[in-house]
């Protein structure tokens, strides 16, 4: 066993950068997802509905760390390609997160009242641009709290990816609590640094509806 | 052949008929008024013309065209037909002038200068040429009915369709809306508009449709069916509007 040093707490922070890259990655690959996610279950299309809402169930109805352990060791198995810990933290991320923002996308696409619907088609506007140029624009006000509501809930949840053996913030804890047995010292550090990201974004959330209000 | 030919068309929300057999013709240049109770199917029959409603039974063709075919080209049709809403149903992200060039520029791939200058003609129509750059919760409910009849017009429709427009209105705004249809009137615009003002209806529409139980109850020359009513349904549908 040995001391804590200063050291030991910049190592950390630089292990945070890992938990934020993997935080921006899956809410980029997550993001792609739920746009395809939303846009198939609010198109007047029955087969594209089923679809969307059968990857929602799978992906909300099972926990995260079971979807990162299946993709990190099922690939292997069944395809015979190994996965780095950090593709399968990536992958398994940004399809759950696909799954959620799909949803929060929908509901605020859908909470746009009927009205807006029949006045842009009224104009001889098709579906995907009734969605651009009218609905989309509206919807994206509405769902600002409830997505970075997610991303910080994201935040957290790559503290998961530590059981993959990936060093993110919660693995690089538990690293330097076994060199140094000060878990008080350690885990309250990493737990402040979670609540600084997440408390910056709240506030970027907060700011950015209070800006939209007076953009309209 | 008339613009609209609407033939025995039956519609129904699941057990509930709410239009039972209904046929009507709009020449061009005519101007329909629709009245009848709440419920009695009008609001209904004026949005089946463009589509909005789909219809389980009859036809309906516009400039010979059916509407209720399945490859029918809506976009197209809704190009041609024009519709103004009791709710006004501005997009309320979006100027006055963005509200009227989005359609021009989107639908019909028109350059946005080109649109912009249509944009300003139809607002100036509507007697709002200080109001382009304002947006809905900026205007009254007066402006923002002018603006969306401006919408309708820049996309020079062969039919206007009026549903309710001036309903949600105060009664001291519903003048100046009235006073825009007017206008569209004189210009031979072919109107069809459902409403509750009976002045208007009487001084401005060549004929009038009386609505009652999804069926056209009384239909004919607008004063002569409003000075002697024929049915008794109509009879006391006019005397409890017109206290």
């Amino acid at each position: 066993m040995r001391e804590l040093v200063t050291g030991d707490f910049i190592w950390l922070l630089f292990a945070a950068r890992w938990t934020l890259g993997l935080t921006v990655v899956a809410i980029v690959g997550g993001s792609l997802i739920g746009v395809i996610i939303m846009v198939l279950r609010v198109v007047p299309l029955a087969p594209a509905r089923a679809v969307a809402i059968a990857y929602i169930n799978v992906f909300q109805g099972t926990p995260v760390l079971g979807q990162l352990l299946i993709i990190f060791f099922g690939i292997p198995i069944l395809t015979g390609a190994n996965v780095s810990p950090w593709a399968a933290a990536i992958v398994s991320f940004s399809l759950y997160a696909g799954a959620y923002l799909g949803e929060i996308w929908r509901g605020s696409v859908q909470a746009i009242p009927k009205t807006q619907w029949e006045a842009s088609a009224s104009i001889g506007l098709s579906t995907m641009e009734q969605l651009r140029y009218v609905i989309v624009p509206q919807a994206f006000r509405i769902s600002i709290p409830p997505t970075i509501g997610f991303w910080v809930h994201l935040v957290k949840d790559t503290s998961l990816a530590s059981i993959l053996g990936f060093i993110e913030l919660t693995r690089a804890a538990q690293i330097m609590n076994a060199a140094t047995f000060r878990p008080m010292t350690v885990f309250l550090t990493i737990a402040s640094i979670y609540f600084v990201i997440c408390f910056v974004l709240t506030r970027l959330s907060a700011r950015l509806e209070g800006r939209l209000r007076v953009a309209r | 052949m008339s613009l609209v030919e609407i033939e025995n068309v039956h519609k129904s929300y699941g057990q509930l008929e709410v239009l039972r057999g209904v046929s009507l013709n709009i020449d061009e240049g005519e101007i329909v008024a629709v009245i009848g109770r709440s419920g009695s199917g009008k609001s209904t029959l004026l949005r089946c013309i463009n589509g909005l409603e789909p219809i389980q039974s009859g036809t309906i063709r516009f400039d010979g065209e059916q509407v209720n075919a399945p490859k029918t080209n809506l976009r197209q049709l809704r190009q041609k037909v024009g519709i103004v809403f009791q709710s006004f149903n501005l997009f309320p992200h979006l100027t006055a002038e963005r509200n009227i060039t989005l359609g021009l520029t989107v639908v019909k791939k028109m350059p946005l200068p080109e649109a912009k200058e249509i944009a300003r003609k139809v607002i100036v129509q509507v007697g709002l040429e200080d109001k382009l750059t304002a947006y809905p919760d900026m205007l009254s409910g007066g402006q923002q009915q002018r603006v969306a009849i401006a919408r309708s017009l820049a996309m020079s429709p062969k039919l206007m369709l009026f549903d309710e427009i001036t309903s949600a209105l105060d009664p001291e705004l519903i003048g100046e809306v009235l006073r825009v249809l007017a206008d569209l009137a004189k210009d031979g615009m072919t109107m069809m508009l459902v409403t509750h003002e009976m002045g208007f209806a009487r001084n401005v529409a060549h004929r009038l449709v009386f609505m009652h139980d999804g069926e056209i109850g009384e239909e004919g020359p607008a004063r002569a069916v409003l000075d002697a009513p024929k049915t008794p349904e109509l009879s006391s549908f006019l005397g409890s509007v017109l206290v």
